[in-house]
């Protein structure tokens, strides 16, 4: 069936897959692959001798969910980061661009966020004894990220025109932000400690093959996120183009249809029709 | 400036006392909330007494939500927003203005209950200085953040089911300090309570702030 008008089509495909995201998509799958295997098999898990007891301590297997908690968590935050950075755009420039972006990021962000507390939560199972500590300024924080971002992603879904929508939504991208900042500093004062291991990178007793698959992971995190992004700027992009054109090419494509009809029965009635 | 501010205010409150909405409606809810707690808790004196601070500010804040809908819902009907946008106010006196009314309903909305829980849960008085300053203060606080997020959602249908998930984790803050503050000026919890009172200061004077910049944002789109 032909359609008689042109309608725009600025994505001759109706696809979000691209040369560099297959590539991409594909090399990410294979250093998966190198992740699980590093993760789970050539790394060690944490048993140390207690130099005291002689007994055997440490994280054991729990350790390795740091391979996963730490990547996902680090995506998170660089994705609210994008986000509200995409918000101060919207509201400076009134981009589109910059909106589709923050949105992606954000639907990323929500679901790192998420990720994070339940790897956590697993993890604080046998090294905390509980899944939960009220006390822990960044699990929290994390949290209540989490619940903003599920609000900003709310409004991004509200009634009104594109432009409006994305008016809101920059404005509340931007409080994300400022609001993460000062629930991080009440729960800071509010807990006043915390249960969260400090920084171990740079401590010696951690390997190197450990300390390699942890920065491996990170890095795998912000290559997936990378490619996140760009599929969800895609599936965004082609969602306020059928916002915009879905209508007209649907109208467009049952007046060629009607009038292939009209054509057709026209033809039978003069009986030099072909029927298809 | 001060003039349009209490112009708009003075347009709000005299919508509320010619409707009673929040007298009739929103200040029974508080006080039913009140009740509520004190039926889940068993009636326990002495827990209620420990968990007033927290109480309190949860009974204060699901009642807010109640006081923010009905602040949104009075530019909403008979194209009342755009008479607002036609008026040739400042975007932030406007602002202010609707704030002002909501935190004058919510302040008295807070010494209701407070009169509430000094009875019903014969919570003990320490600091009463400290107790009125924080309940101010605080009251600023969420008046200033729930009309800026009221605002975002005027004429949206899904405003009641979507202000809570944005107001709610935005408001955890004031939850946080005011209980401390309160726990300090009843006795219950050992803390500074005016340190925490600072805090809900700033957080009243930054929504304030904020409020009076994306309001304008907010208003010119139309």
């Amino acid at each position: 069936m032909m359609s008689t008008v042109q309608t725009p089509n600025l994505m001759p495909e109706h696809a979000t897959g691209s040369r560099t995201t297959r590539i991409l998509g594909w090399s990410l799958l294979v250093a998966l692959a190198v992740l699980l295997w590093l993760a789970f098999v050539a790394t060690d898990p944490d048993v140390r001798i207690d130099a005291a007891s002689g007994d055997e301590i440490g994280q054991f297997d729990a350790v390795r969910l740091i391979y996963v908690h730490v990547p996902v968590a680090i995506v998170s935050y660089l994705a609210f980061a994008v986000t509200a950075l995409g918000s101060g755009m919207v509201l400076v420039r009134r981009s589109v661009w910059w909106d589709i972006v923050a949105g992606a990021s954000a639907e990323i962000g929500a679901v790192t966020a998420g990720l994070t507390l339940i790897t956590g939560s697993i993890w604080g199972r046998p090294i905390w004894n509980t899944y939960w500590r009220w006390d822990d300024v960044r699990l929290m924080t994390m949290l209540v990220l989490f619940m903003l971002s599920l609000g900003y992603l709310a409004v991004r879904r509200l009634e009104g025109t594109a432009e409006s929508r994305a008016k809101r939504a920059a404005i509340v991208g931007v409080l994300l932000i400022i609001n993460a900042v000062i629930v991080n500093q009440s729960v800071e004062w509010w807990a006043s400690q915390t249960l969260h291991q400090q920084s171990t990178i740079t401590d010696a007793a951690i390997e190197d093959l450990t300390l390699f698959t942890f920065m491996y992971a990170i890095l795998f995190g912000i290559a997936g996120y990378a490619w996140l992004l760009i599929k969800g700027f895609r599936v965004g992009w082609l969602e306020r183009q059928n916002e915009r054109f879905g209508l007209a090419d649907a109208l467009e494509q049952r007046r060629a249809e009607a009038q292939q009809t009209e054509v057709v029965s026209a033809a039978v009635d003069t009986g030099t029709g072909e029927h298809s | 400036m001060l003039a349009d501010i209490m112009l708009v205010a003075g347009k709000d409150l005299r919508v509320e006392m010619r409707s009673r909405v929040a007298l009739n409606q929103v200040v029974p809810f508080a006080l039913l909330v009140l009740v509520l707690f004190g039926f889940a808790l068993d009636a326990d004196s002495a827990t209620l007494a420990t968990f007033t601070p927290g109480l309190y500010w949860v009974a204060v804040v699901l009642s807010a939500l109640l006081a923010v809908h009905r602040s949104v819902s009075l530019e909403d009907g008979d194209g009342a927003d755009e008479g607002l946008l036609m008026s040739g106010l400042h975007p932030a006196s406007v602002f202010l203005g609707k704030a002002l009314a909501l935190i004058a309903q919510l302040l008295l909305l807070a010494l209701v209950l407070l009169g509430g829980v000094l009875i019903l849960y014969a919570a003990p008085v320490d600091d009463v200085a400290l107790l009125l300053l924080t309940t101010v203060a605080a009251v600023i606080g969420v008046g200033a953040a729930g009309t800026l997020y009221g605002a975002l959602l005027s004429g949206q249908r899904a405003r009641e089911t979507i202000l809570p998930i944005l107001l709610l984790p935005v408001l955890a803050p004031v939850v946080i300090s005011a209980s401390r503050a309160f726990g300090d000026a009843m006795g219950s919890v050992a803390t500074d309570g005016w340190s925490w009172l600072l805090s809900l200061v700033g957080f009243a004077l930054l929504y304030l702030a904020l409020g009076s910049v994306g309001h304008g944002a907010l208003m010119e789109e139309g």
